[in-house]
C-alpha cells in the first residue's frame, strides 16, 4: 500500500505555464477550487523563454489588420490542415485576451501615440505582434503568475503526473511525485486540464528546456485520447550553432522582424532563391522593398526571411549542405548591417533586441550590433498534439482537456511565430471555462485502489534496479540522437523505419532503467520516469510521418519532396489500440464553410 | 581547442549537512559551470540535484554560488573562471538546502503573496484599454526583466547575515513593489507596509543586490532609494506632515 497525500479538486490543471495559468485563472473565476501543478517553481515554464510576441490583430500599427486577415495567415501557414473553428476563434479573441493582460498589470511596448506596440514576424502580413523587447513570454508569464496567486488557487510546485486515473472511460484525477522527498499525491478532480507544453527534448538540438518531454501528450495518450497531427514538428530556423553548450537555444524571429537579413558565407542573401509560390505575391523581390516593409512602409511586401519558419529552416539547410553555410554548419544573421540605415543603430538593436544582445554576448562572445550571428535550425515546437474540441478543448476522454502546445488543431501544418502565445491565452481561457463547467455538472469520480497501487509500484520500479540498471541519461540521450538523425527536418522512409526499429529496443532499454539514490531530489529517477513519455512522443511522430507521403509544413520527405493535394484532406491520428499497440489512422478534415472559405480567397 | 579537465568541487547533502565532492569534467570551447554539472550528473552522479530550465538566463532557475560568488550556472563561462584551481559549486546559502545545489525557496513566494496586487485605474478607452506613453514605463519595463533567481535575496546581509525573514522582504519585492509602485496606472498605496512590516528602512544601501543581479537592473538606485524617498517624503516631511494635520482627510 504506497503512503500519498490526497488532495481534491473540481479542476486540476497540469502546467502552470501561459496555458495553464490562464486555464487556472479562468477556472478559478468560475467559482470552482482549482489545483495548479508544475513540473519547476512557478514562473519558470517554457513560456518564459518566448521571446517576440502574441500574435493578435489589434491594428494598432496598421488599422488595415483584422481578424480576417489573421484568420487567413494562419490557414496560409499551416496549409490548410488547421482546424478551422480553432483558427477562427483564436483570430477573433486573441485581442481581447491582450487587452487583458494590460488590466492584470502587462507592461508592452508602445506606440507614439500610446497604444500597444506591434511588430513583424514571419507569415504575418501586418504588424501583429504586441511585445516587450525580446522578452515577451516573461512579461507574460509574470503578469499571469502575480495576477494568478491571488485567485485562491492551490499551486503544487515541483510536482510531475505520472499517470492519469480513470474511473471507467472518464478521467477522475492524477499521481503524482514531488521532487523534494519523492512523495507521492494523489489529486482526485472532476475534470482535468493539460497545459504541458512540447516534446522538444525528444531530440538532440532543441530550444526546449528538460520539462519539454511530452508529458501531456503521452499522458493522454495513455489515457486512451486521439493525438493528431504529430508528424509537423516544428524547426525553428535560427537557433545558436556554437559554441557547442549553447546549440539549439533560440534566437527570436524577432531579429529578422527588426531588419536582420540571412547571408550565406558568400554574402549572398539566399532568401531571396526561393520564394514559394502561394507567398510571392506577398513577398518583395528586391533587398529595398524589404527594408522598407520592416521599417513600416505600408506599400512595401515583406522581406523573403519573414517567410514561415518551415520554409526558412529548409532553406537554410540547403545553403548548408551545398557548402555554403558558416565555420560551425549554420549560416549568417546579421542585423548590425542595419546600422548603415539607421543613426544610433547599435542603441536601436540593445533597445529592441536586449536579450538577444546579452545572450550572444555572455555565450558566444559575439557583439550583436557589430557582428552577424551563427544560426541554424533547432527542435522548437510541435503542431501535434491531443485532438480537442475546438469550443471546449475537451478531448475524446470525458473530463480530459487540453490547450496550447500539447493540444493540437489550430497551427495544421506549421505554426507562425507568435501564434502560439496567442494560442495558450486564447484556448488556456476556454479550457479553463468549460473544465470549471465540466466540474460544475459532475460528480468527483471513483479511484479504484488497485490502480493507484499499480501506478505507484510502476514508478518506484527504477529504484529496485538502482545503479545495476540502464542509466535514465544514457537512453534518453540515444534516443534524442536518434530521432535528430533519422526523424528530423529532412525524412525518409528507409530512415523512419529504422527509427521504429531503435524505438523498439530503446523501449526494452527504458523498461530496465535504474535509478540510484534514494527519492530525494533525484534527477536520475526523474529521467527515468520520463522516459515513457519521450518514446511514447518519439514514437507516434514516427508513426505519423511515415503516414504522411508527401512535404507539407514542418514535415519534409526526400522521398517525397513535393506537396500532395490528396493529403490536404485530413489528419493523421494516433492512438492507442486495445492491444496497447499505437494504431495510426486517417481522419477526415471538416469541410470549411463558406464564409470562411470566402476569406481565404479574399485574402490570397 | 584542446580538450581539457578542470575539478568542480561540488557541495552534496541535505538539510542534515553535507559536505564538498571533487568531481572531473571534460571541457570544451564556450562550456558554462551548468554544462560541467550536467556533465557529472549525467556520468557520475546521477543523482547530483540542481534546478534549471531555460540554459540562456531567461528563468532564473540555476542559481548558486560559484567560487563563492552568487551567479546563474548557465551564464557562468569556464573560459572566466581559473580552472587550474578547483570550481566550488555550492547552493544559495540564504535558503534552507533540499538537496545538493537545491534549496527551499519558498519563502519568496509566501512574500509575493502578501504585497498587494496591481490595481489599475478605470480603462481610458472603451475598449478596455489605456494610453501610456513609452517614456512613461521605461523604468517600470526595467523592474519587470527580473527573472526571479532570487540572487539578490541571497546576497543580501540582511536574509543572509541576519536572518530577518519576518521583517523583511528584500531587495527582489522591493523591486517588485517598485515595478506596483511606478505603474502609471496603479492606484494601490503599499508605502504603510512597506514601512513597517516590509522593513524598507533595514536596507542599509550597500548595493550587494545590484552587484550580482544577471539582468542589471539597478535595484538600489532606482528602486530601494526611490521607495525610501516616498516613505521619508510621507511620514518624516516635516511640511508634509503640518500639512496633514490641518487636512487631515487628505491623501499623504
Amino acid at each position: 500500500m504506497p503512503e500519498y497525500a490526497a488532495h481534491e479538486y473540481d479542476v486540476l490543471i497540469v502546467g502552470a505555464g501561459g496555458a495553464g495559468l490562464r486555464a487556472a485563472i479562468e477556472a478559478s473565476a468560475a467559482g470552482v477550487s482549482v489545483g495548479l501543478v508544475c513540473k519547476s517553481l512557478l514562473g519558470k515554464a517554457h513560456t518564459v523563454m518566448a521571446e517576440g510576441g502574441i500574435a493578435a490583430a489589434m491594428g494598432n500599427v496598421d488599422d488595415r489588420d483584422n481578424w480576417r486577415v489573421h484568420f487567413a495567415d494562419t490557414m496560409r501557414g499551416g496549409q490548410y490542415v488547421n482546424n478551422w473553428r480553432m483558427a477562427e476563434l483564436h483570430a477573433r479573441e486573441a485581442p481581447d485576451r491582450v487587452r487583458e493582460l494590460e488590466a492584470w498589470g502587462a507592461v508592452f511596448d508602445r506606440t507614439n501615440d500610446g497604444r500597444i506596440l506591434q511588430r513583424n514576424f514571419g507569415g504575418h502580413r501586418y504588424p501583429r505582434l504586441a511585445h516587450v523587447g525580446d522578452r515577451t513570454g516573461l512579461e507574460l508569464i509574470r503578469t499571469l503568475q502575480d495576477h494568478g496567486i491571488h485567485q485562491g488557487m492551490d499551486v503544487h510546485m515541483e510536482c510531475t503526473i505520472v499517470s492519469l486515473l480513470k474511473e471507467g472511460d472518464r478521467v477522475v484525477g492524477a499521481f503524482a511525485y514531488e521532487r523534494e522527498h519523492g512523495r507521492f499525491k494523489l489529486f482526485r478532480a472532476k475534470a482535468v486540464v493539460l497545459a504541458t507544453g512540447g516534446i522538444g527534448r525528444a531530440y538532440k538540438i532543441t530550444s526546449n528546456s528538460w520539462e519539454g518531454t511530452g508529458d501531456g501528450h503521452s499522458l493522454a495518450y495513455h489515457a486512451g485520447a486521439e493525438l493528431i497531427d504529430m508528424e509537423f514538428v516544428q524547426f525553428h530556423p535560427t537557433g545558436m550553432v556554437w559554441p557547442p553548450s549553447v546549440r539549439g537555444i533560440l534566437v527570436t524571429e524577432g531579429v529578422r522582424g527588426e531588419g536582420g537579413v540571412l547571408r550565406n558565407k558568400e554574402g549572398r542573401r539566399f532568401m531571396f532563391d526561393d520564394i514559394p509560390e502561394n507567398y510571392r505575391s506577398q513577398t518583395a523581390d528586391n533587398e529595398e522593398e524589404g527594408w522598407r516593409y520592416t521599417q513600416g512602409d505600408k506599400n512595401a511586401r515583406r522581406p523573403p526571411e519573414l517567410l514561415t519558419r518551415d520554409h526558412v529552416a529548409r532553406s537554410i539547410m540547403r545553403e548548408v549542405k551545398a557548402g555554403r553555410g558558416s565555420p560551425h554548419g549554420g549560416v549568417f544573421l546579421d542585423i548590425s548591417w542595419i546600422k548603415e540605415r539607421l543613426k544610433n543603430g547599435a542603441e536601436h538593436i540593445k533597445k529592441k533586441l536586449p536579450s538577444m544582445y546579452h545572450q550572444f554576448k555572455q555565450l558566444a562572445d559575439i557583439d550583436i550590433t557589430a557582428e552577424p550571428m551563427e544560426v541554424g535550425p533547432t527542435t522548437h515546437y510541435v503542431m501535434g498534439g491531443v485532438r480537442v474540441e475546438s469550443d471546449t478543448q475537451m478531448s475524446n476522454v470525458p473530463g480530459l482537456f487540453a490547450a496550447g502546445e500539447c493540444a493540437a488543431g489550430i497551427n495544421g501544418a506549421n505554426r507562425l511565430g507568435g501564434n502560439s502565445l496567442s494560442d495558450l491565452l486564447v484556448f488556456g481561457k476556454r479550457a479553463g471555462e468549460y473544465a470549471a463547467k465540466y466540474a460544475k455538472e459532475n460528480r468527483l469520480g471513483e479511484v479504484s485502489k488497485a490502480q493507484i497501487d499499480e501506478v505507484a509500484r510502476q514508478a518506484l520500479e527504477p529504484f529496485e534496479r538502482g545503479g545495476s540498471g540502464q542509466g535514465a541519461f544514457q537512453v534518453q540521450h540515444d534516443l534524442q540522437e536518434m530521432m535528430q538523425d533519422l526523424v528530423g527536418i529532412v525524412r525518409r522512409e528507409d530512415e523512419m523505419l529504422q527509427a521504429l526499429d531503435g524505438l523498439a529496443k530503446l523501449w526494452e532499454r527504458a523498461r530496465q532503467v535504474g535509478a540510484p539514490g534514494n527519492r530525494d531530489y533525484n534527477p536520475g529517477w526523474h529521467t527515468a520516469l520520463d522516459l515513457t513519455h519521450l518514446l511514447t512522443v518519439s514514437e507516434a511522430i514516427t508513426r505519423s510521418a511515415l503516414e504522411r507521403k508527401e512535404s507539407r509544413g514542418g514535415h519534409f520527405r526526400d522521398d517525397f519532396p513535393n506537396k500532395d493535394d490528396a493529403y490536404a484532406t485530413f489528419n493523421v491520428v494516433s492512438q492507442r489500440g486495445p492491444d496497447g499497440e499505437m494504431q495510426i489512422r486517417r481522419e477526415p478534415l471538416k469541410p470549411i464553410p463558406a464564409e470562411l472559405k470566402a476569406i481565404i480567397k479574399e485574402m490570397a | 581547442m584542446v580538450q581539457q579537465q578542470a575539478t568542480f568541487s561540488i557541495w552534496r547533502g541535505d538539510s542534515a549537512g553535507g559536505k564538498t565532492v571533487d568531481y572531473t569534467a571534460e571541457v570544451s570551447e564556450g562550456m558554462v559551470v551548468l554544462d560541467a554539472v550536467h556533465q557529472i550528473q549525467a556520468t557520475q552522479a546521477n543523482d547530483l540535484a540542481c534546478r534549471w530550465n531555460c540554459k540562456a538566463g531567461k528563468c532564473g532557475s540555476c542559481s548558486a554560488e560559484i567560487n563563492g560568488m552568487p551567479r546563474l550556472m548557465c551564464m557562468t563561462r569556464l573560459n572566466d573562471l581559473d580552472l587550474t584551481q578547483p570550481v566550488t559549486v555550492e547552493p544559495m546559502r540564504a535558503f534552507p538546502p533540499v538537496r545538493d545545489l537545491v534549496t527551499d525557496v519558498s519563502w519568496n513566494f509566501r512574500v509575493k503573496k502578501k504585497i498587494k496586487k496591481f490595481k489599475p485605474r478605470k480603462p481610458d478607452n472603451p475598449d478596455g484599454s489605456w494610453h501610456m506613453l513609452q517614456g512613461d514605463i521605461d523604468r517600470v519595463q526595467e523592474f519587470r526583466k527580473c527573472i526571479e533567481c532570487f540572487l539578490c535575496q541571497d546576497v543580501c546581509h540582511v536574509l543572509r547575515e541576519h536572518q530577518m525573514y519576518e521583517e523583511f522582504i528584500g531587495p527582489r519585492y522591493f523591486v517588485y513593489t517598485a515595478a506596483l509602485e511606478m505603474h502609471p496606472l496603479d492606484t494601490e498605496d503599499r508605502l504603510p507596509e512597506l514601512k513597517q512590516s516590509q522593513g524598507a528602512g533595514l536596507c542599509n544601501i550597500t548595493k550587494c543586490c545590484t552587484k550580482v543581479c544577471p539582468e542589471n537592473i539597478h535595484i538600489t538606485d532606482n528602486a530601494i532609494i526611490p521607495l525610501k524617498e516616498r516613505i521619508v517624503d510621507r511620514y518624516y516631511d516635516p511640511l508634509k506632515k503640518l500639512f496633514r494635520m490641518f487636512r487631515p482627510k487628505s491623501e499623504g
